[in-house]
């Protein structure tokens, strides 16, 4: 119990163990503990990085998709309205078309029916002239038939 | 075995038991202390330092793990206690705790094991007249040696701190501050205030670790009396067990308590009044 040289020899002892455990146990140890923990934490950074980043991929993917689908549908409504004018228009010219033809052939059954009445007409008058001929050289009574020629004639 | 021959026999035993292996060198050297203490402070520079060579970044080996808690758990603590460049202090932290936790944990080895290896080796005569203790701490020159250097230390870290005349100045000025004449009359008493509370903590450190090796150490080599006796054989085994696993605990927490109230202090006398 009593307080000697020892006393001195311990405080050498923990001085060197102190300066040794100051000089190549802590840094070591401590770089390396540091390093992990820098490693590590860097690690969780670009986890976290690439979870933002495959986010931000996918909100895009979405947004392009979207995109892309308003578009399809401007598409098909483009096309749908084109076929309604296209299929409208058909149907104008048709018409068009169709009253021209009849205006056409109108003025063809027009024109024929003239040229058939004109042709029905000559013939009609040589016939009757040829009636008339006929009846002419087998009685011509001229006075008696006077009233009848003049109301040829003038029918004619 | 009588009774009175057991007293007397337990009496002998633990006188023996308590007496340090001395060199007649100056005032006296303990032998025993000293070469114990030694071992296990080499023991455990070793095994860190061979750790601490190893060490990787990279995924750490079974080895370097438990020895990088140990140091995290010691870094932690310090970065709780003490805000400034633990450079020093930590490496001084993780010594104190692992020195004194190795030191602590020979109250654990079989009390009469030196002796029966030194009979076994060298006979009954010579083991009658060799002394060896085996726990450095529950020695009052381990336990000041450390608190001394540790004293040494806070004074390098006030006077880095505030500079040599700024801790002088602090000894004379705090805690009672006053101006003009009055500062004068106070100086004496803050001075003395100051020097009892610079002694109290190496002090106190030094008592707390030694008296509690040291009681447990005594605490062991009574139990041991109970083992000498048929009808007291299996309470002694119990009780032993039982204060052996106490005793865990009081090495932990004795190592942990020095170390941190280290660290307290350090960041005390970097702190000024």
């Amino acid at each position: 119990m009593n307080i000697n040289l020892t006393f001195f020899g311990q405080m050498i002892s923990f001085g060197i163990l102190v300066w040794f455990t100051m000089k190549f146990i802590w840094p070591p140890l401590n770089a390396a503990i540091e390093s992990r923990q820098k490693t590590i934490a860097d690690g969780l950074a670009a986890a976290e990085r690439a979870r933002q980043e495959l986010k931000d991929a996918d909100s895009r993917v979405a947004d392009e998709i979207r995109k892309a689908r308003e578009e399809a549908t401007q598409i098909v409504d483009r096309a749908n309205q084109q076929y309604n004018q296209i299929v409208d228009k058909a149907k104008v010219d048709a018409i068009a078309e169709g009253a021209r033809q009849k205006a056409v052939a109108q003025a063809e059954i027009d024109s024929l029916s003239h040229q058939a009445r004109e042709v029905l007409r000559q013939q009609v008058a040589a016939l009757a002239v040829s009636g008339a001929e006929k009846i002419l050289k087998r009685e011509i009574d001229a006075s008696r038939h006077r009233d009848l020629l003049d109301a040829l004639a003038k029918e004619i | 075995m009588s009774t009175e021959a057991a007293t007397g026999g337990l009496n002998e035993y633990i006188a023996h038991h308590l007496t340090h292996n001395v060199v007649s060198f100056g005032t006296g050297f303990h032998l025993d202390t000293w070469l114990v203490s030694l071992v296990l402070g080499l023991l455990f520079v070793l095994w860190f330092g061979l750790k601490a060579r190893k060490a990787t970044a990279g995924v750490p080996s079974k080895g370097q793990a438990f020895v990088e808690i140990i140091v995290e758990f010691i870094d932690g603590q310090v970065k709780d206690t003490f805000h400034g460049d633990r450079r020093s202090v930590t490496p001084l932290a993780l010594t104190i705790f692992m020195w004194i936790v190795f030191m602590n944990t020979m109250d654990l080895v079989p009390l009469d094991l030196p002796g029966w290896l030194v009979q076994t080796t060298a006979g009954h005569e010579v083991a009658h007249h060799t002394y060896w203790r085996l726990v450095p701490t529950a020695d009052l020159n381990t336990t000041f040696g450390l608190s001394a250097s540790v004293f040494f230390i806070l004074l390098g870290h006030a006077i880095a701190a505030k500079g040599g005349f700024g801790f002088g100045k602090e000894l004379l000025t705090a805690p009672f501050h006053a101006h003009g004449a009055m500062a004068f009359v106070l100086a004496p008493v803050n001075l003395f205030m100051n020097i009892i509370e610079w002694l109290v903590k190496p002090v106190s450190l030094a008592m707390r670790l030694f008296g509690n090796m040291y009681g447990g150490e005594l605490v062991f080599m009574l139990i041991a009396g109970l083992l000498a006796g048929w009808a007291t054989f299996v309470p002694g085994i119990i009780a032993n067990t039982a204060w052996a696993i106490f005793h865990i605990l009081i090495i932990l927490l004795q190592a942990f308590i020095f170390m941190i109230l280290t660290v307290v202090y350090i960041a005390g006398a970097r702190e000024s009044h």
